[in-house]
């Protein structure tokens, strides 16, 4: 797939702290009606890095997800995104947070009154900045997902694919310092998935913004452990063996409501836990 | 999976009801809070109005034209049996402008909007949208709700005064056409029998009935689970939670009003 150069506003990631984590969860445990989804979780979600979440279907990931912006509350534990302590601030206070962060849901989740360009520019509207300003940088959000025609279309108009990118470029319009993917691929055909995989390593490798990817499809993140964007082609292309991708990307994987396993594509791979290695094979 | 009636306790249906109502509360005084606290969503609201307002205007002309029409042919026969058929003009005023034009406004506004904004919000909330919102920074209830209250309680305004001259006029033309009443003595009836406190009841209660309607069936719809059977059941129940509430609130401010006021 060949993809434009970004012509958007410099990455506020770049000038984020950091020393610090973008994302921290200290034994997080939550549960709906006695039903256990989380049972003490805690990771690290390093500045610049990229992290792919797996678990199987019900194993809580979209729900970690929606407590990491606090859009869930915990019953017990610590969320830091940003630095900040999501679980001791009010709603209010959480919206001011969630600005600076993208969110990308599982079914996308465009306001389906609106059109695309309304939809990609619903933050910068919030923030009453001047039409001409929002045009320009909705259309290089929508230049950047390749899908520049579709400006005047409603959400209803688009393909599962198309409308999986549109969600991309509203989350990464304001350039967030961290995003958050809820399964980007999910019920796409493998083209597709590949367009949108394509996407989120643009995103990473070019803006190094740090993302939380949650996904069902083992071979997306291992694409973008083994692959990066090339802004010179326009293309991702793969890592030499031996060498590392500038971005770090690593691995956490949910079973039985906890994390069994945090760590690099080289631990994933070498693991002798039987559950991940039959769930990697 | 085999198919059962779950039955609930009285005690678990106790809670949820207080539950509802706390929420409810809740979302009520956030909404109206929000009047006061910025960003003011004019846009949303003037949006809202024109959907609530000139969306309702047919419905509120037609149905006011009618009741006026059918009140005044239901009393004049009896009126005509005792030689007061020129009470005719006093007795639709007074019954449009203190009680029939505000019911009958709030309750076809509540059919058409209450049922409109529970299935549009809870549309939002089963696709994720209302989640969406949240996570780009901005409160759904700023945003959806309290636009909503404000466009159905500043429209119910002006839509009951429409719906009580209309239902004058099909007062007049019973009246008129039917019974050959005089024209200027029923119009100088129905103006004279009114005094301050007839209207004051008349437009007060429609700006409470438009905020029982707005924030029924915005809750609701923020309020719905279970994907789109769900909207349905929100949609239903706001109807039904708006309308009964309408009337249950006309009665108390019907009789705060008489106890204020004196009785006529």
């Amino acid at each position: 797939m060949s993809t434009p150069i970004l012509p958007l506003e410099q990455s506020t990631s770049a000038t984020a702290d950091l020393s610090g984590f973008a994302l921290e969860f200290e034994n997080v445990s939550i549960a709906f009606d006695e039903k256990v989804v989380l049972d003490q979780v805690s990771f690290r979600l390093p500045h610049g890095e990229t992290k792919a979440l797996f678990g199987v279907a019900g194993s809580g990931k979209s729900i970690l997800l929606k407590l990491a912006i606090g859009l869930l509350r915990p019953d017990s534990g610590r969320i830091l995104m940003l630095g900040e302590e999501v679980t001791s601030m009010t709603e209010r206070q959480l919206f001011d947070l969630r600005r600076r962060v993208g969110i990308v849901f599982q079914e996308s989740a465009l306001f389906d009154s609106l059109k695309v360009w309304e939809n990609v520019s619903f933050r910068l509207m919030e923030e009453k900045i001047p039409f001409d300003e929002i045009e320009r940088r909705v259309r290089e959000a929508l230049r950047f997902v390749e899908l520049e025609r579709t400006f005047d279309m409603f959400p209803s108009e688009l393909s599962g694919g198309m409308r999986r990118r549109v969600a991309i470029a509203r989350a990464i319009i304001t350039q967030p310092e961290a995003i958050l993917y809820d399964s980007p691929t999910g019920g796409l055909d493998p083209v597709t998935a590949n367009t949108i995989v394509e996407l989120i390593m643009k995103q990473r490798d070019v803006y190094k913004t740090s993302a939380l990817l949650v996904t069902h499809r083992l071979q997306d993140a291992f694409t973008m452990a083994t692959h990066e964007f090339d802004p010179q082609t326009n293309q991702m292309r793969a890592i030499p063996k031996g060498q590392r991708g500038q971005v770090p990307m690593t691995f956490l994987i949910l079973r039985d409501h906890q994390v069994i396993f945090d760590g690099d594509a080289h631990e994933l791979a070498t693991s002798r836990d039987e559950y991940i290695r039959e769930y990697i094979s | 999976m085999p198919l059962y009636l779950e039955l609930v306790s009285p005690v678990q249906i106790a809670k949820d009801f207080t539950l509802s109502v706390q929420e409810y509360t809740q979302l009520s005084t956030q909404s109206v809070a929000n009047f006061f606290r910025p960003p003011v969503y004019m846009g949303d609201m003037l949006q809202q109005a024109d959907l609530i307002g000139f969306g309702s205007l047919p419905i509120v002309i037609l149905t006011g034209l009618s009741v006026g029409a059918l009140l005044a042919l239901n009393s004049a026969s009896t009126l005509q049996r005792f030689g007061g058929i020129t009470l005719i003009g006093q007795l639709v005023s007074l019954g449009m402008v203190t009680e029939l034009g505000p019911l009958i406004t709030g309750l076809m506004v509540a059919g058409r909007n209450a049922s409109g904004m529970a299935s549009e919000l809870g549309s939002m909330i089963v696709t994720e949208q209302i989640d969406a919102m949240r996570a780009l920074g901005t409160d759904p209830t700023k945003k959806l709700v309290t636009p909503r209250i404000g466009a159905t309680a500043f429209m119910l305004f002006f839509l009951t005064i429409i719906a009580d001259l209309l239902g004058l006029i099909g007062g007049w033309a019973v009246a008129h056409l039917l019974f050959g009443l005089d024209s200027n003595q029923y119009w100088t009836s129905a103006w004279q029998i009114l005094v301050f406190r007839d209207v004051f009841t008349g437009l007060i209660k429609p700006v409470l009935f438009g905020f029982i309607i707005a924030t029924v069936g915005c809750y609701y719809g923020m309020s719905t689970r279970g994907g789109t059977q769900g909207v349905g059941r929100s949609t239903t129940q706001a109807v039904v939670a708006s309308s009964v509430l309408i009337l249950v609130t006309d009665f108390f401010v019907t009789k705060l009003i008489f106890a204020i006021f004196g009785v006529r």
